[in-house]
């Protein structure tokens, strides 16, 4: 176990360097090619097509959030140490007849989409929105939808990498395996999870009057359901009643669709289709909240 | 003759039951630069949303380069550039990357190095936008709302908290811009700015415009009684307004010649821009409540 988790800091190491501490002095790279950015006319008149803006716009949104320290941290290097951490401390204890690594994998997985998809996305919009920054976005021709589709395929396309970074070191590194047909399961989990996230990031955001507040108000809800959902604790040790108030959120949904994979010792699929209904039913809640209130202008959100 | 670039007939903004526009007519001109000019909390900026598509009217009737901005789409949103009052820049990226995302909003923009020229950041091109000062910043947004080569720019408040060497490097700047045949609509609480920059000019006080015309005849600035101003020998300073100012200085010299008395500070002014602003924009009583 010893020598498990020191190769698996070495890792971490090696990813924090690649993505994190080394781009943070140097904010601002030059850019690879010189001519292309400079000359985005040689494609004549037309405008982009609908998937062109989109990966237009998250190439640059996933620039912002590589060059944003406290992104890199929340989203990449959190997750990761948390996982060495608890599994190099805890990942043997047993917990409910299983082992507690079967609990952590998972609930970090979770912690990840919803680092990327969520919290970080909620503190993005707004201090974006009160910068003034999506006014300015939204006074030139491209799509609402373009821009929503382009920073929300950046939160996921970061949640499934670090939740792939995860998996890849729970299973190397520490033994936590996962039957190759139950991998379906927590790619459709993870997919659906950092979906369902992002729709809910676009209606808290309505909610948040300022940039200063955004982190502080998402972390104190998010705690407390971290916490009764299995992420940082594994649930089977939580009293029942808690179990049961958490499983009304969708973070413990999101956590149990990733656990049961996992924990199942039965082949077979393992998709957990309540959990997913339930993710569903609070993306449908949060999408209606987001067309009601989301605005682009500052001071949105000082009404609530 | 073309129809007027942006075109405004009794436009009116409520918020309950405060109206912060009240009837306001507007006629801006092609390849003219037209300041709407006023005071803080005026309206200026509420005007500037509905006229660029970010906040609906509660009354009135609009066309902006010939579409109503409260329904215009993308294709009318390619035509118009808006520079906002407070935005900073996009965080994380360097200023070619910032142009280079904008510029791929629209169909055919200008290149990030044109730009960067045009707006005096072309020594910056790589700088992160976090390193630049206010000017440069300001810079930036003018630069942004230029990418797409709009038939029409609104700049709002583009120098407000400038020291005075950066505004009249912005000053330049924006009159450079007359160069490209883009209509400018701006907006000011600066009556020198305006004074320099626009062919035309709206005073706007409390959501109404109270006096329209070019820097040189606002508020019939060119009618208005000069002001002469002279000291006698025995110390007591004279000061007397004017309608023919020629003559009547003609008829003082005589008087002044005929007694051997010389009037060595004699002064004849024409009234400033300042005098008729701050005549029509009233006693400075009026609240200090933000601009909505």
């Amino acid at each position: 176990m010893f020598h498990g988790s020191t190769s698996i800091l070495i890792i971490v190491a090696v990813v924090a360097a690649r993505f994190g501490l080394g781009r943070g002095i140097k904010a601002v790279r030059r850019p690879r090619r010189r001519t292309a950015p400079d000359d985005p006319t040689a494609s004549g008149p037309r405008r982009r097509g609908a998937t062109g803006l989109v990966l237009h716009q998250a190439r640059y949104d996933l620039r912002t959030l590589a060059r944003n320290a406290q992104a890199r941290t929340a989203t990449i290097m959190l997750p990761l140490l948390l996982l060495v951490l608890f599994l190099g401390m805890w990942g043997s204890d047993r917990v409910a007849g299983a082992a507690a690594s079967t609990y952590y994998v998972p609930g970090l997985v979770a912690l990840s989409v919803i680092a990327s998809s969520f919290t970080n996305l909620v503190v993005s919009i707004v201090t974006q929105r009160e910068s003034g920054v999506l006014k300015r976005r939204r006074s030139t021709p491209v799509p609402a939808w373009v821009l929503i589709g382009g920073r929300a395929l950046t939160a996921m396309a970061v949640s499934l990498s670090v939740s792939t970074g995860l998996v890849a070191i729970g299973w190397i590194g520490f033994g936590v395996s996962l039957p190759a047909e139950a991998i379906p399961a927590v790619v459709l989990a993870a997919v659906a999870g950092s979906l369902c996230f992002c729709v809910l990031a676009y209606a808290v955001a309505t909610l948040i009057g300022s940039a200063e507040a955004a982190q502080p108000t998402v972390q104190a809800v998010m705690l407390p359901l971290y916490l009764g959902s299995g992420i940082f604790i594994p649930n089977a040790s939580l009293p029942s009643w808690l179990r049961q108030l958490a499983s009304v959120f969708p973070v413990e949904r999101l956590a149990d669709a990733l656990h049961r994979p996992y924990a199942s010792a039965a082949p077979g699929l393992q998709v957990a289709w309540t959990d997913l209904a339930v993710m569903a039913v609070w993306a449908a809640a949060g999408l209606a909240v987001a067309l009601r209130r989301f605005s682009w202008l500052p001071g949105a959100g000082r009404t609530a | 003759m073309s129809d007027p670039i942006v075109h405004a007939r009794d436009l009116r903004k409520r918020y309950g039951n405060r109206e912060v526009v009240s009837g306001v007519d507007l006629d801006v001109r092609a390849g003219e630069l037209f300041a709407l000019l006023g005071p803080n909390g005026a309206g200026k900026t509420t005007i500037v949303e509905i006229l660029t598509g970010f906040r609906c009217r509660s009354g009135g009737d609009v066309r902006v380069l010939g579409a109503d901005p409260q329904t215009a789409g993308t294709v009318w949103r390619e035509r118009v550039g808006v520079v906002l009052q407070e935005s900073q820049p996009d965080p994380g990226l360097s200023v070619r990357e910032c142009l280079s995302l904008y510029a791929g909003y629209y169909r055919a923009p200008r290149r990030p190095a044109e730009i960067a020229e045009l707006v005096g950041l072309a020594d910056s091109l790589e700088a992160g936008t976090g390193q630049l000062s206010g000017g440069q910043r300001r810079r930036l947004d003018i630069g942004l709302a230029l990418i797409g080569r709009p038939e029409l720019l609104f700049l709002d408040e583009p120098t407000t908290g400038f020291d005075p060497k950066a505004r009249r490097e912005a000053w330049d700047m924006i009159d450079g811009l007359r160069r490209l045949g883009t209509t400018i609509v701006l907006t000011t609480h600066a009556m020198d700015e305006a004074e320099r920059l626009a062919d035309r000019i709206a005073v706007i006080v409390d959501g109404a415009v109270v006096a329209q015309g070019t820097p040189a005849t606002i508020g019939g600035r060119d009618h208005h009684a000069h002001e002469i101003t002279f000291t006698l020998p025995t110390g007591r300073r004279v000061s007397m307004r004017s309608a023919q100012p020629l003559a009547d200085v003609r008829a003082l010299a005589d008087w002044a010649l005929g007694r051997g008395i010389d009037l060595p500070d004699l002064e004849v002014r024409r009234p400033a821009l300042e005098d008729v602003y701050l005549a029509l924009a009233g006693s400075p009583t009026t609240t200090d409540s933000q601009e909505a």
